[in-house]
């Protein structure tokens, strides 16, 4: 059965105006300054190690990012990015169900398609803005700080960090809103969301390698690697943190040579020299599935949402 | 184009299986009042939600304006105004941002937009508190500002769902004349309600809920003939001899009681106030007052609900 009209017809109304309430919502401001301080104190220290350890480092503007005492800028990012797509989201849907709008706002001419699709573009627009912003601040107070330019391969690196921290904070929102639509009480999908960040964020990196050990048979090192490492990767924040890592170390060949590292092993590729950095593409072909991996959960998990808002009844 | 701007045949709503609404039909003519009136879950907000293309039918159909709400719910809601129980806004905004966000979504040019705004706006009487924000409202005036929004929308059919419940008379009298309005330019209106005396005052036809069933449907008179029998009640205060036999004779009059002092209590076919003064005339009684008790729906609606008790329980 087809339907008449655009699905997308109201999408840019909806989206302006989603996008609008966000900038004026106290929480989200309250949040995004939060992180941006955070951030801004992270990487003063930052720079203060990187001109105490090394002057000759050719990819010195990337250590913004890496190093700075125990918290890293991309370890604040992981941690602190879901926080912020989660204030964003876990009301979306189910704050127009109580304040009783969604009626109303449905009974006009447009279909729940662009209701849904314009809150997501909001929320990702939203989470964008403030990503590049906390970006360009990182990038504008190494220039200051450090008195190096950065080199075009840095540059290309720090943006494609840049994209990809906006597609972790893409599935976190796609997770809060999926929350907005199931539950109808916002304090529910908010407890729920943050109940699931903290368990895929913290918990399950912890735990997982004892859940792999169990399931495992294989007697060689490598073996119980992978192992551990495939379950490791059923948390985004994990995802998140072997593209960074990859990505942000044109040194690093392969998403295990840090867990390799710790076991005092070294990763001997025939015919490479070691530490010897790879371009960009190769680093970035390394870690193409799990960016597939953080895109494709995204796409899933909005489906999800998008699926059971369409089937929802829409009296309160 | 007919005549009817709503007709439902045979419309049936059901939940995992249960029917919440029957097989039920009717139809509203263009420019009509017309009521749907029931207690609390007998199915007039679902019937609303089908009738937007908001619900699924789940069997029977229905048509507005000649559109069908599944097939072509932007063509119906594009000429359909829709005011929800309990009607909601965006608290953190005003309500001339309430508005604009609605009539963009509309799909309103902006000189189009600004002036409908301002005239809907004031048309409810709520152009002082245009820029005001709507958390600062009562419910009666957040009422009338969903009423604003569907003469902002231009619409051929109002569709209110209990609008004047929670209000105080003040605001419901207000309200009900802007509904009167409504009529009077032209708009068809869909109200449902279980308050019945205000809505009976607005209402041309109504239909009754019972279970998820139209019980009875028409126009008050008609109901009152169909549920109370007999109708007419004529009160008629007169001093005289005999008086009461000579009533009773009236052709028409199936009852008189004695009703105090010189007070009787007629009840008719018809409205009898002109052979009763007759009567009381050639009597050589002196007439002392007249008055017909127009059926109310109040008491349509209890002795209704009384004598179908029964069924209610069994079913």
């Amino acid at each position: 059965m087809r339907r008449e009209g655009s699905a997308l017809h109201g999408f840019g109304v909806v989206t302006l105006k989603e996008i609008a309430d966000h900038f004026t919502s106290i929480l989200v401001v309250v949040l995004v300054v939060l992180v941006v301080a955070t951030a801004i104190a992270v990487v003063r220290g930052a720079i203060d190690q990187i001109k105490e350890i090394t002057a000759e480092d050719p990819f010195l503007f990337l250590r913004l990012f890496t190093r700075g005492g125990p918290l890293p800028l991309v370890a604040l990012l992981s941690f602190l990015v879901p926080l912020v797509a989660i204030g964003l989201g876990f009301d979306a849907v189910n704050g127009e169900h109580n304040r009783r709008t969604l009626s109303r706002i449905l009974a006009q001419p447009i279909y729940r398609d662009a209701l849904l699709f314009g809150k997501f573009a909001a929320g990702l627009f939203t989470l964008a803005v403030s990503l590049i912003v906390l970006w360009l601040l990182v990038i504008g107070l190494g220039l200051l700080g450090l008195g190096v330019p950065p080199n075009a391969e840095e540059m290309a690196r720090a943006l494609v960090l840049l994209v990809v921290t906006i597609v972790y904070a893409g599935f976190w929102f796609a997770l809060a809103l999926l929350c907005s639509v199931v539950f109808r009480s916002a304090a529910t999908a908010a407890l729920v969301a943050l109940g699931l960040w903290l368990f895929l964020t913290v918990l399950w990196p912890l735990f997982s390698p004892a859940l792999a050990d169990a399931f495992t048979t294989a007697s060689d090192i490598l073996g119980v690697l992978d192992t551990r490492q495939a379950f490791a990767r059923l948390s985004p924040s994990v995802l998140f943190n072997e593209i960074v890592a990859v990505v942000l170390d044109p040194s690093v060949r392969s998403t295990q040579q840090s867990m390799l590292a710790a076991l005092g092993l070294a990763l001997i590729e025939r015919g490479a020299i070691p530490d010897a950095p790879i371009p960009l593409l190769q680093s970035v072909l390394i870690v193409w599935p799990q960016i597939v991996g953080l895109v494709a959960g995204s796409i899933l998990l909005f489906v999800i949402a998008y699926v059971v808002f369409q089937r929802q009844e829409v009296r309160a | 184009m007919s005549a009817n701007v709503i007709e439902a045949k045979n419309l049936t709503k059901r939940y995992n299986g249960v029917a919440v609404v029957k097989g039920i039909s009717f139809a509203v003519a263009r420019g009509e009042i017309f009521g749907l009136l029931g207690p609390n879950g007998a199915g007039k907000t679902t019937t609303i939600l089908m009738l937007l293309g908001l619900s699924d039918i789940s069997d029977g159909q229905a048509r507005v304006l000649d559109h069908d709400p599944v097939r072509e719910p932007l063509a119906v809601k594009r000429q359909v105004g829709y005011l929800p129980d309990q009607v909601g806004f965006y608290d953190n905004l005003t309500a001339a941002e309430n508005l604009r966000y609605t009539a963009r979504l509309m799909g309103l040019e902006r000189a189009e937009r600004e002036q409908r705004i301002k005239s809907s706006l004031a048309h409810v009487g709520l152009a002082d508190v245009a820029n005001n924000r709507v958390a600062t409202f009562s419910r009666g005036m957040r009422q009338r500002l969903g009423l604003a929004e569907i003469l902002m929308k231009e619409a051929q059919i109002a569709i209110l769902d209990e609008p004047t419940s929670g209000l105080d008379p003040q605001a419901t009298a207000e309200l009900l004349n802007i509904i009167r309005d409504l009529k009077t330019q032209g708009v068809s209106v869909l109200l449902s309600s279980h308050l019945l005396e205000r809505v009976q005052s607005v209402c041309d036809r109504v239909a009754l809920f019972n279970q998820g069933n139209i019980a009875l449907i028409g126009t008050v008179p008609e109901l009152g003939r169909q549920v109370l029998g007999g109708g007419f009640r004529v009160e008629v205060e007169a001093a005289g001899e005999g008086l009461e036999q000579r009533i009773a004779a009236i052709p028409g009059v199936q009852r008189v009681e004695p009703a105090g002092a010189n007070r009787f209590l007629l009840l008719a076919d018809h409205d009898v106030r002109p052979e009763a003064a007759a009567a009381v005339v050639a009597a050589g009684g002196r007439l002392l007052r007249l008055s017909v008790e127009e059926p109310s729906l109040e008491a349509i609606y209890t002795r209704y609900f009384q004598t179908h008790e029964g069924e209610l329980h069994a079913a």
